[in-house]
């Protein structure tokens, strides 16, 4: 006696197939190519020439608009927004960690939706709107990253909050504790490492944002990058993009070590 | 010996921690004074900060149409450029592999290649390729399959790294030269990691290209840019509303998916 499929366990690869072909062939009907600009070739080749031969004047001048300063001005950016939203994270990770063991939570799901939202919600709208609260400059960047890393970090508080064992704080609570005593001395004590941890990660993703914030005139290098790209001044492009490499890869470096001695 | 632990002056007095906050408040202080931090010039323009927020609660649904043909592009861009991206990213993964590229210089080079490529932010080089191609989907599609090579090249080979090694001794036994022990032992073992990975960047994609177009590579960044530049916020918030569908729509789809795949 053989066993019969039954016509999805037969089918199903090719029915998957089917689908992701259609769905491609969709997508790339609506991706335009009409070949390369004349320029691309002159242009690439100018880049790559810029990013060989890098400004090297341009590194430090003095007068606090050359690449240390703002790379330093991007690290601070990044740096107090990260911490800002940290703690501003805290309370909303505790508004969306689901604790208890239903699908349905009103206040978990609707504290993961706002999470969802302030996480997609455009960090360079975000930048505009804080450049129009506190003028152009560093400060809108240090309020957008702020305000935008909520999202991200709430989310991974919350699932750290999720995450931990929940026995102490029973045995608190057993002994005569009250839910304040549960929050010193069982949950906090819980969260903390993988709460610095997440922050550590998150700096590093903030120092990549912090460099393009400039780009809507909130500080950081993203103003000088986009200004030498229009003015097609490639060295002046060449010497920012290591620049910027270089402090992303020693940052990564750096937060790494500290992670790993965390964990 | 039934001495009780003496604790050492340093431990005493917290000295490490001690320092360690204050080299950390330094820096706060100092970062702030370089950022021009000025809290309560934050509250005093925060009634024009609200005068935007208000503007947005109040949506211009009448906008709705014009977004729906922007939105769809910069899906395809995502759904592109992640497949280019993720297929490009399959060799370099292979020659990065600590057990499969056995030669600590070569794999050393690719490594180096693949982490410079990863710290390129990506707006940057939606900048540069705005600038090679010119203004249009194709220097967002450009932007993403680079973005996506590097992020998925690293999570990639972090894979790789974790196989059996069992079914590539057999086949190397067996006679298999290097490509055909790739092939037949390797790509089988991490292929749901991989799809798993793919379908990640492709949520990542998603919310990246939505910005890609404020630069002028193509999507819905552009009309983020244009309802921005002529301080239309009724319709900036149908377009952030517009996206924050699309995100929450692709992040379900492909959380069930990568849900059945691990």
């Amino acid at each position: 006696m053989t066993i019969k499929k039954t016509f999805w366990q037969r089918y199903h690869m090719l029915v998957w197939s089917v689908l992701v072909v259609a769905l491609y062939i969709w997508a790339f009907s609506g991706i335009q190519f009409n070949g390369f600009k004349e320029m691309a070739g002159e242009v690439t080749k100018a880049i790559f020439g810029g990013i060989f031969h890098p400004d090297w004047g341009y590194v430090y001048t003095g007068d606090g608009e050359d690449l240390v300063s703002l790379l330093i001005q991007t690290l601070a950016i990044a740096f107090l927004g990260t911490i800002v939203s940290a703690i501003l994270s805290v309370p909303f990770a505790f508004w969306a960690a689901r604790t208890q063991k239903s699908f349905f939570h009103p206040r978990s799901t609707t504290g993961k939706l706002f999470l969802t939202f302030v996480r997609t919600f455009p960090e360079i709208v975000m930048a505009i709107m804080f450049i129009k609260a506190v003028g152009p400059g560093p400060y809108a960047g240090v309020l957008a990253v702020s305000f935008h890393s909520i999202g991200m970090l709430g989310k991974l508080f919350s699932e750290a909050i999720e995450g931990i064992d929940r026995r102490p704080g029973e045995a608190i609570l057993a002994a005569g504790g009250n839910g304040l005593d549960v929050l010193i001395h069982a949950t906090i004590p819980a969260v903390l490492p993988e709460f610095l941890s997440l922050t550590l990660y998150r700096f590093e993703i903030a120092v990549r944002s912090a460099s393009i914030l400039g780009l809507v005139g909130a500080g950081g290098i993203g103003a000088p990058l986009l200004f030498s790209i229009g003015t097609r001044t490639w060295p002046r492009v060449g010497i920012i993009l290591i620049g910027i490499v270089v402090m992303v890869i020693l940052i990564d470096f750096v937060s790494g070590q500290m992670r790993k001695r965390l964990v | 010996m039934n001495t009780i632990p003496v604790k050492t002056w340093e431990q005493k007095w917290h000295v490490k921690t001690l320092l360690w906050v204050l080299l950390f408040l330094v820096i706060f202080i100092g970062a702030g004074n370089m950022t021009e931090v000025d809290v309560p010039e934050f509250f005093h323009g925060f009634d024009q900060f609200m005068v935007i927020f208000k503007e947005m609660l109040h949506p211009a649904w009448a906008y709705a149409p014009y977004i729906y043909q922007p939105l769809l592009q910069t899906i395809q861009m995502a759904l592109v450029g992640t497949l280019i991206g993720s297929v490009l990213a399959i060799p370099f993964a292979v020659l990065a592999a600590r057990n499969i590229m056995t030669n600590t210089f070569i794999r050393s080079i690719f490594r180096f290649i693949l982490n410079i490529v990863r710290t390129i932010p990506d707006l940057v080089l939606a900048a540069i390729f705005v600038a090679i191609v010119g203004i249009g989907p194709m220097a967002g599609v450009l932007t993403l399959i680079v973005f996506s090579f590097g992020m998925v090249s690293k999570l990639f080979y972090e894979a790789i790294e974790t196989i059996d090694m069992g079914p590539l001794e057999a086949l190397t036994a067996a006679g298999a030269n290097k490509t055909q022990v790739v092939i037949f032992a390797v790509l089988p073992q991490v292929l749901n990691s991989f799809l798993s990975y793919f379908l990640y960047t492709l949520e990542i994609n998603v919310r990246a290209s939505t910005v890609l177009g404020y630069l002028g590579a193509g999507g819905i960044g552009e009309l983020l840019q244009r309802s921005l530049g002529q301080f239309r916020y009724d319709r900036t918030a149908v377009v952030v509303i517009g996206i924050f569908i699309v995100v929450i729509v692709v992040d379900t789809i492909s959380n069930q998916l990568r849900e059945r795949l691990a």
